[in-house]
């Protein structure tokens, strides 16, 4: 019997897995599709401090990027420590930005209109300035999942964590109100702890231990160029109203443009943002927007060809802050979703604490502002609202 | 005010003129559109100048009536050539129709589990207030955003070659059928080349005896899956004895050796293509004796791949053809389950010109109906087409692409050509969990370059355990950002 069952194989249930067999348990990870196959497989590998207000959110990604330094050194994947550059499109924005960057209390430099350049030549004209965050860092979300999973604990001398795709996992083995494992279509699989790590199907897996999540798709569009003989875009750039995009609550198409180059030349053009459902179908008013606002940034990218566009679904909660901890109305369930747009981030501190939580350890954040009952109506009014990156 | 076409057709092969032919004689208000500067799509390719040349007897009969239907089309719709289309939209409408629809064909597309729709239910409430938008690129390099407005949308985007990966197949010299097709051109080019077949399938044939015709030495055709050779050909029981005849009179003419239960399995040369590997095969096409034939020119092919992208962005529904490829499911009058949404020719199934353009004509015809002309029945095209179809489905059966063809591959052998991806990374991604082509191609990029998985996509599926999936391409072109970015501006006149 495995000390604990993962549900989801994304980057998030991968960390999960990976830190919990490093403190010597027995890990078994579960995946009705294939690794890295939803979320994790449709994102841009953001590890952003940059985006985040002061609060737990900016705490956990703090954790998280230097937890990301480290497990870079287990290679396989791409990590790519280049920094963000938030530009500001007028005055005021730039004070805004300035008071947030002096507020989250990270590594930062305010960037002046005149030396915007100095960071990328190809920028264009017309900011009013900007911030530079060297923590935030990209990583190629897919193979870091897959990475955990297969050399995780090596390093550690522990055992590596099972993993088995194509089992969906149908219900829960229950001894009173606890969780004892999990019942899938291959047989039921007892265990001391189950982590519903489903990500933006993190809800459709608590329901089956009768546990309400709030947990909806917010789907987001992504432009792939041809390859660039040289890079156009040095660092992950953003502009300020992407910022506010993250935190919003509107269910309408929003988007804002964050442009990065890629070690293997095409550059990416991320982050539409809408609440539409699962709905695959391509919305070309979506990609002509992500397009102007690239274009805005960088003039040049207007002579490069998009050979591909890709949809994902990232989890939003509505608070916008991951569900991390046991579930105290299903003991022996923990969570680890519901991380929106920042689950490639976040994955390794939210793996980090649960790993923690698993073996009775004290966690090094408080989690309670991540609490998975935080939902519910008679527990209204003890959540701390918070903003979201 | 922007014109609105009654029709807009995507793709000039015998598919999309004979159904945009039958449209405008109904009267309907029509307008074609190609990437290609000239009719005639993969099959009619040639500068009909100097391919009447190259084609006598039964062979040319076939194109004299593809011209013949374009002269007639010419002077009744709008005809845009040169115009690479890279998305379709549709808006307004039965808003309701259009989205159930895009949820079966986005299951479809996802590779999900469920392969959705395999059938169309009856009649769909094919006339609507919906408008179809065709996004399309003008012109060659200095290429311009041009959108198209029609009621309705005939898909007859035709199909593309299927290569199979081996040993030395990104050699200069190293050709694909179709691509062996298009070199006949000009006959300067391929005189006095030498030059090999190899694949499985009828096409093979009519390249092989083209190339000779043309000048080109032809050292052999290697068909991997015809166990019988060219006395029993599956296109003689099916009643097609002239073309075959035709096909083998010159074949022996210019003394060209055709054997079954052969392939090339490996090209070899230092920079370019200097001789190949034919192995004889066993059922499962594994090599059991190999030789080699020096040559320089490569002509290999294993099938087509219908051209899915345009109706799966609009979301309409696929099913599974006889081999296993996707194909957009149709009914009867070629409707495809989005309301106004037409498909004829190889995207409903590959079968070859002459069912391409009897199914053109019934999606010619349908529409027109639809849309309320007084269109007579006509019984006799109907069987005609399930006629042809059943042909389809008999060759399908006779050139299946065997697993053996795995067998040929190194750790070395490039899987994708434009990410250069080798086997031995493809097996790296399924040890690290990947279990189906869309997670291979994440973790190790086979299909992320140029042609977007055209030329792998089908290795790829195979290699990964699964039958290929309609591929998802929001962008079914490589399109200028700026072009894409000054999308706002109103569609411009048609």
């Amino acid at each position: 019997m495995p000390d604990v069952v993962v549900i989801g194989a994304g980057v998030v249930g991968a960390a999960c897995a990976h830190y919990a067999a490093r403190a010597g348990l027995d890990v078994v990870v579960l995946d009705r599709g294939p690794v890295a196959g939803g979320t994790t497989g449709a994102g841009e590998g953001n590890v952003l401090v940059s985006d985040k207000e002061p609060g737990p959110e900016l705490d956990l990604a703090v954790l998280s990027a230097g937890l990301w330094r480290e497990l870079a050194g287990l290679g396989g994947f791409e990590y790519e420590p280049k920094g963000g550059l938030v530009v500001a499109e007028d005055d005021e924005v730039l004070a805004a930005l300035t008071a947030l960057a002096a507020g989250q209390g990270v590594e930062h430099t305010v960037v002046e209109a005149g030396r915007l350049t100095d960071y990328e030549p190809h920028l264009a004209p017309g900011f009013a300035g900007g911030v530079f965050y060297p923590q935030d860092a990209q990583v190629q979300p897919m193979l870091a999942a897959a990475t955990l999973l297969r050399k995780g604990a090596r390093g550690a001398g522990r055992g590596t964590p099972s993993l088995r795709t194509g089992v969906t996992v149908t219900g829960f083995l229950r001894d009173g109100e606890r969780v004892t494992g999990v019942r899938t279509d291959r047989g039921d699989i007892p265990a001391g702890a189950v982590v519903n790590a489903a990500g933006t199907w993190g809800g459709e897996v608590a329901a089956l231990a009768g546990v309400h999540l709030p947990i909806l798709p917010r789907r987001g569009f992504i432009l792939v160029t041809e390859p660039l003989d040289e890079p156009l875009v040095l660092h992950k750039v953003y502009t300020a109203a992407y910022v506010t995009n993250v935190a919003s609550d509107s269910a309408g198409l929003e988007t804002s443009a964050v442009v990065e180059g890629t070690p293997s030349g095409p550059v990416l053009i991320g982050a539409s943002r809408e609440r539409v459902g699962f709905d695959r179908t391509v919305s070309i008013p979506v990609l002509e927007r992500l397009a102007r606002q690239a274009v805005e940034l960088f003039p040049a990218l207007a002579a490069r060809r998009v050979i591909r566009a890709y949809c994902g679904f990232r989890p939003y909660c509505p608070d916008h802050l991951p569900v991390i901890g046991e579930d105290p109305r299903a003991p022996g369930l923990y969570h680890a979703c519901g991380h929106e747009g920042a689950g490639i981030g976040l994955a390794p501190a939210t793996g980090h604490l649960i790993a923690q939580a698993l073996t009775g350890g004290r966690p090094g954040l408080d989690l309670s502002p991540f609490r998975p009952d935080r939902f519910d109506p008679d527990r209204s009014g003890t959540g701390t609202p918070a903003k979201e990156g | 005010m922007t014109r609105v076409y009654d029709l807009a057709v995507i793709g000039a092969g015998p598919a999309g003129v004979a159904g945009a032919l039958e449209a405008s004689l109904a009267g309907l208000d029509v307008v074609v559109i190609d990437a290609a500067p000239r009719p005639g799509g993969q099959y009619h390719r040639h500068l009909p100048g100097s391919f009447h040349a190259l084609r006598p007897g039964a062979l040319h009969h076939g194109l004299e009536r593809f011209m013949r239907q374009w002269e007639a089309l010419r002077s009744r719709a709008e005809i845009l050539l040169g115009h690479r289309v890279w998305a379709v939209e549709r808006t307004g409408g039965d808003a309701a129709g259009g989205t159930a629809g895009a949820a079966m064909g986005a299951a479809a597309g996802a590779g999900d589990t469920a392969d959705a729709g395999d059938t169309v239910d009856g009649t769909v409430g094919a006339t609507t207030d919906a408008t179809v938008t065709v996004r399309c690129l003008a012109g060659d390099r200095e290429e311009r955003p041009r959108a198209v407005r029609a009621r309705a949308l005939l898909i007859a985007t035709g199909a593309h070659d299927r290569p199979l990966p081996f040993p030395g197949w990104d050699l200069p010299g190293v050709l694909t059928a179709g691509g062996a097709q298009a070199l006949l051109k000009g006959s300067l080019v391929v005189a006095g080349r030498r030059v090999v077949v190899s694949g499985t399938g009828p096409f093979l044939l009519p390249v092989a005896a083209g190339l000779a015709r043309a000048g080109a030495d032809v050292r052999g055709v290697y068909e991997a899956g015809g166990r019988f050779g060219l006395a029993r050909h599956p296109l003689l029981a099916a009643g097609k004895a002239a073309e075959a005849a035709g096909y083998a009179a010159v074949l022996a003419r210019h003394r060209v050796p055709y054997r079954g239960r052969h392939a090339v399995v490996a090209a070899h040369g230092e920079d370019a293509l200097t001789h190949v590997t034919v192995a004889r095969l066993d059922a499962d096409w594994r090599p059991v004796a190999t030789r080699t034939v020096a040559c320089d020119t490569l002509a290999c092919g294993y099938g087509f791949v219908p051209q899915l992208e345009l109706p799966v962005q609009l979301g309409c529904a696929t099913r599974r053809d006889a081999d296993g490829t996707p194909v957009v499911a149709v009914d009867a009058g070629r409707r495809t389950s989005v309301p106004g949404v037409y498909a004829a020719g190889e995207t409903t199934g590959v079968g070859g010109a002459e069912l391409a353009e009897a199914e053109g004509r019934l999606a010619g015809r349908a529409v027109a109906a639809d849309r309320g002309r007084r269109v007579p029945p006509l019984p006799a095209l109907a069987r005609r087409v399930d006629r042809l179809t059943a042909f389809a489905r008999a060759l399908h059966e006779a050139y299946p692409v065997r697993p053996g063809w795995r067998d040929w591959l190194r750790d070395d052998t490039l899987v994708c050509r434009c990410e250069e991806v080798p086997l031995s990374a493809v097996r790296e991604a399924r040890r690290l969990g990947a279990t189906d082509a869309r997670s291979v191609k994440l973790l190790a990029r086979p299909g992320m370059g140029w042609c977007q998985g055209r030329m792998c996509g089908y290795a790829v599926a195979c290699l990964a355990g699964e039958d290929p999936a309609a591929p998802r391409r929001p962008i079914a072109q490589p399109v200028r950002l700026g072009d894409l970015a000054g999308l706002e501006h109103p569609p411009s006149e048609g």
